[in-house]
């Protein structure tokens, strides 16, 4: 044998019912190596990594871990061969504390009582060692996305696994916080621990993987040394054509004010979270409004789309006053919104896409009349906009449940602006979606601005920041700390502000 | 009858209606922990009232004085056994919750009378039992001035213990590791199983001690306040209960308080008699207060409490 592999899955294949996520996949992973897993939504990444993880059965092939063949049929399998996985969509309990989500399954005890005090002393340890920051007593609804990964990479950490897989860990989190994520998956492969590393961002696969598996449509289309395979390269394998990875912008009307806010206040459970914000967006224009997490974007946001009611000030859509009043008014006004959680928020993920597409409209003609909704018009318009937006399902009789994030997202895109919104509002609209739909939907983005409309992105996403937007303002503790040119400005600069930390003056 | 007289009463009557109360709210409070909604304990206290009344009849004069209390344990066990219908109709079959708890609260009356006709020559109802629950007057504890005669003299032993019970519970629930993952599967299914815990043992195990802890109350109502067993022995107590769950927030010492409130609710008619300015009510008001406050707490708090998440929500494995 040439070379000891921690896992070898070979030959895989896994069906679900006729269709085949997985087909006849093979891999390798080295002891002490990151390998990236590279692949589109729907490629059948997750697929694979709940087999490994003994979340679901192969229809056929064989995993072998540490050379020895394994039987994988439960979760606890997995973790006595000491598989850890970081799962995209959290599997956080909510109602539990930070700490009860850690232990849970794996709970140290005293008699029959869990000793929270020895537990809470092992996941410090464990915190210090990796600077993973953690507040073990707070309940899991109340911390940040940002702060959930990393519980969720702890109750990996927390279960002495050595062989880690993170799915698509980095969808959620600030710039920063990925940096942090970089140096935890470094210091875990120098300890001599295993890393699968899923993600469809090629710079990330760039910085820290040191081999990527190429997924496409179920198939492994190749395994590839990153150091020897340039960005380009590695997008054209995954998406299966050539990738335009810029954009160009071209010169708009922006005379028109379409949205001004002026000294809006908004308050979230008692909690000041926008204080008096400034904002105008323009005609022809896309406003891109970078911070933080947890800095009054999501308050902001619900402010304009009528979700919450603001404290004090004015919203202002083209000199409709559009302050407290309904959704439903907000949005007859003009005002479309893709929301940063697109499923709870956006969808309604057990109805149907046709069902979903016609969110904003089923009260009126043509969808319904006199009360009755009229599914011909209904499913026919959810034909036109899945061709229109090249949604890839089934067909719109498909629960929006069934749908892999890339095309979820489309689906909202697709209502929003197909409703021909005077002011479009995008929250990270590409979040945990492939390479191939940020593509898409950037550009559909960027013809509204380019129709004359005005665009409020709001983004965690430093570089989709820096792509499409005309103008940045940076948001900190729910003010306006300053505004910046794309042109002119770097991620350094801009990363900064976010902190909070105002560009040093140059003395003079 | 002197002030502290009326005192101990209402204590000691409201203990004991309570006591039925306290054990199957906690019984629901397991189960709903779990994810599975229990509308069946009804049912469930129906069948521990009936198998313990038949026990307490033919064995009295085996165990004499201790039967009443062996009685609590033969109604636990075949409250647990009827549970197992619910268990298995939930989480084998995944049934809704509310039709299967339905069917259990339609099914345990027609059985245990029809069992009753069979065994009592005909007759709907049993006869009286012989060794039934007392009262129960602390030694030491009741020499206690006034607060020694309030609570415990006279009183009812075995609210003593459903209230330990209560406590027993609520560690049970929140500081083992038995009680969290219990919590987990009816918080969140999926990501439990992601841990390796068998969603489906822990919805069972909430689902049978829910049916032990119902056939302790039903057995505790046939062995203390009706002292037989007939289609009305049972009327209304397990919903009570579940009200008393709910407005306990599905927390053990939550509902052990509830509980003991819907017990004073329960002895309002009895109560009534003794104390003065209350004499002259026409007592249909007492009879139907427990009732209507049942449903006003539940109208008022069954909107604002947090059940647990995945409460209600079967769990399909994917293989
Ligand atoms: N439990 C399931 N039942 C049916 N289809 C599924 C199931 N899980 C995933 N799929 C389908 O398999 C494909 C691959 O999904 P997934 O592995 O999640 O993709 P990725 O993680 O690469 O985005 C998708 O088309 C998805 O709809
Ligand atoms: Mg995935």
């Amino acid at each position: 044998m040439a070379e000891n592999y921690v896992v070898e899955m070979q030959h895989i294949t896994k069906q679900f019912g006729n269709y085949k996520a997985n087909n006849d996949i093979s891999l390798q992973l080295k002891k002490g190596e990151i390998l990236a897993l590279l692949g589109e939504n729907g490629a059948g990444k997750s697929t694979l990594m709940r087999m490994l993880s003994g979340l679901l059965e192969p229809t056929s092939g064989q995993i072998l871990i540490d050379g020895q063949p394994a039987h994988l049929n439960d979760p606890r399998d997995a973790k006595k061969l000491g598989i850890g996985m970081v799962h995209q969509h959290f599997m956080l309990i909510p109602a539990f504390s930070v700490l009860e989500n850690i232990i849970l399954g794996d709970e140290p005890t005293k008699g029959i009582k869990i000793n929270f005090q020895k537990a809470a002393k092992d996941i410090q340890q464990l915190a210090a060692k990796y600077h993973l920051k953690i507040d073990l007593k707070a309940k899991v609804r109340d911390i940040t996305v940002g702060m959930q990964q990393r519980v969720e990479i702890m109750k990996a950490l927390y279960r002495q696994a050595h062989i880690f897989i993170f799915d698509e860990p980095t969808a959620a989190l600030t710039p920063q916080e990925i940096k942090q994520l970089i140096k935890i998956l470094r210091a875990l492969a120098n300890e001599g621990n295993s890393v699968i590393f899923i993600t469809h961002k090629l710079k990330e696969i760039k910085e820290v993987a040191d081999r990527c598996v190429v997924i496409r449509n179920g198939k492994v289309i190749d395994a590839v040394k990153v150091s020897e395979t340039p960005e380009a390269a590695l997008a054209e394998m995954m998406v299966g054509r050539k990738v335009n990875l810029g954009i160009i912008k071209q010169e708009t009307d922006q005379s028109q004010k379409i949205l001004k806010v002026e000294n809006l206040t908004v308050e979230n459970h008692g909690r000041l979270k926008v204080r008096n914000f400034n904002l105008t967006v323009h005609s022809g224009e896309i406003v891109g409004v970078a911070g933080v997490d947890g800095n009054g974007q999501s308050e902001l946001i619900a402010a304009l789309t009528g979700l919450i009611k603001s404290k004090s000030g004015i919203i202002k859509l083209l000199n409709q006053p559009l302050q407290n009043l309904s959704a439903r008014q907000i949005s007859q006004a003009g005002v479309g919104c893709i929301p940063e959680d697109r499923q709870n928020v956006g969808l309604i993920l057990p109805l149907t896409i046709a069902e979903n597409l016609v969110l904003k409209d089923y009260y009126h003609q043509p969808a319904s009349r006199h009360g009755w909704l009229n599914y011909a018009a209904i499913n026919q318009h959810g034909r036109q906009l899945i061709k229109d937006f090249d949604i890839r399902s089934q067909s719109e009789k498909e629960k929006a449940a069934d749908l892999s994030g890339g095309n979820q997202q489309k689906v909202i895109v697709a209502r929003e602006i197909a409703a021909q919104p005077k002011l479009l509002i995008a929250a990270n609209p590409t979040r945990g979606v492939d390479i191939g739909a940020i593509e898409y939907i950037h550009e559909k983005i960027m013809a509204q601005r380019n129709a004359g409309r005005g665009v409020l992105l709001v983004s965690f996403e430093l570089d989709e920041i820096l792509k499409l937007s005309d103008r940045i303002v940076v948001m900190h503790e729910g003010q306006i700390v300053g505004e910046l040119d794309p042109k002119t400005t770097t991620s350094e600069e801009l990363g900064l502000m976010m902190a909070g930390k105002k560009p040093v003056m140059q003395k003079g | 009858m002197s002030f502290s007289t009326v005192l101990m009463t209402v204590f000691s009557t409201t203990l004991i209606y309570a006591a039925p109360l306290i054990f199957t709210a906690l019984g629901g409070a397991f189960s709903e922990h779990s994810g599975i909604v229990n509308v069946g304990l009804e049912g469930m206290m129906i069948v521990g009232a009936f198998s313990s009344t038949v026990f307490n009849l033919f064995c009295a004069k085996i165990f004499g004085a201790a039967t009443p209390w062996i009685s609590l344990l033969i109604g636990a066990v075949f409250g647990l056994l009827f549970s197992l219908l619910h268990a298995v109709a939930t989480i084998n079959f995944r049934a809704d919750h509310i039709i299967s708890g339905t069917v259990l609260n339609m099914l345990a009356p027609a059985l245990c009378v029809f069992l009753t006709r069979i065994f009592y020559n005909g007759k709907g109802q049993t006869p009286i039992i012989d060794q039934s629950m007392g009262t129960f007057t602390f030694p030491g504890l009741s020499k206690i001035p006034l607060l020694g005669k309030m609570l415990f003299t006279h009183t009812s032993l075995v609210a003593y213990l459903a209230i330990i019970v209560g406590i027993i519970g609520w560690y049970f629930l929140y500081r083992t590791n038995i009680g969290l993952r219990l919590r987990s599967v009816g918080e969140n299914p999926v990501a439990a199983d992601t841990l390796g815990i068998n969603v489906a043992e822990y919805r069972y195990l909430g689902v049978l001690i829910s049916g032990f802890l119902g056939g302790i109350g039903g057995a505790v109502m046939a062995q203390s306040i009706t002292l037989n067993f007939s289609v009305s022995t049972i009327s209304g107590q397990g919903f009570m209960s579940l009200a008393a769950m709910i407005f306990g927030k599905w927390n053990p010492l939550g509902a052990t308080a509830a509980a003991i409130f819907f017990g004073l609710a329960q002895s309002l008619p009895i109560i009534g008699g003794y104390v003065p300015f209350l004499a002259h009510v026409n007592s249909v008001w007492f009879q139907i207060a427990p009732y209507a406050i049942t449903i006003v707490v539940l109208v008022i708090f069954l909107g604002k409490a947090v059940a647990p998440a995945a409460d209600g929500q079967n769990y399909i494995k994917s293989k």
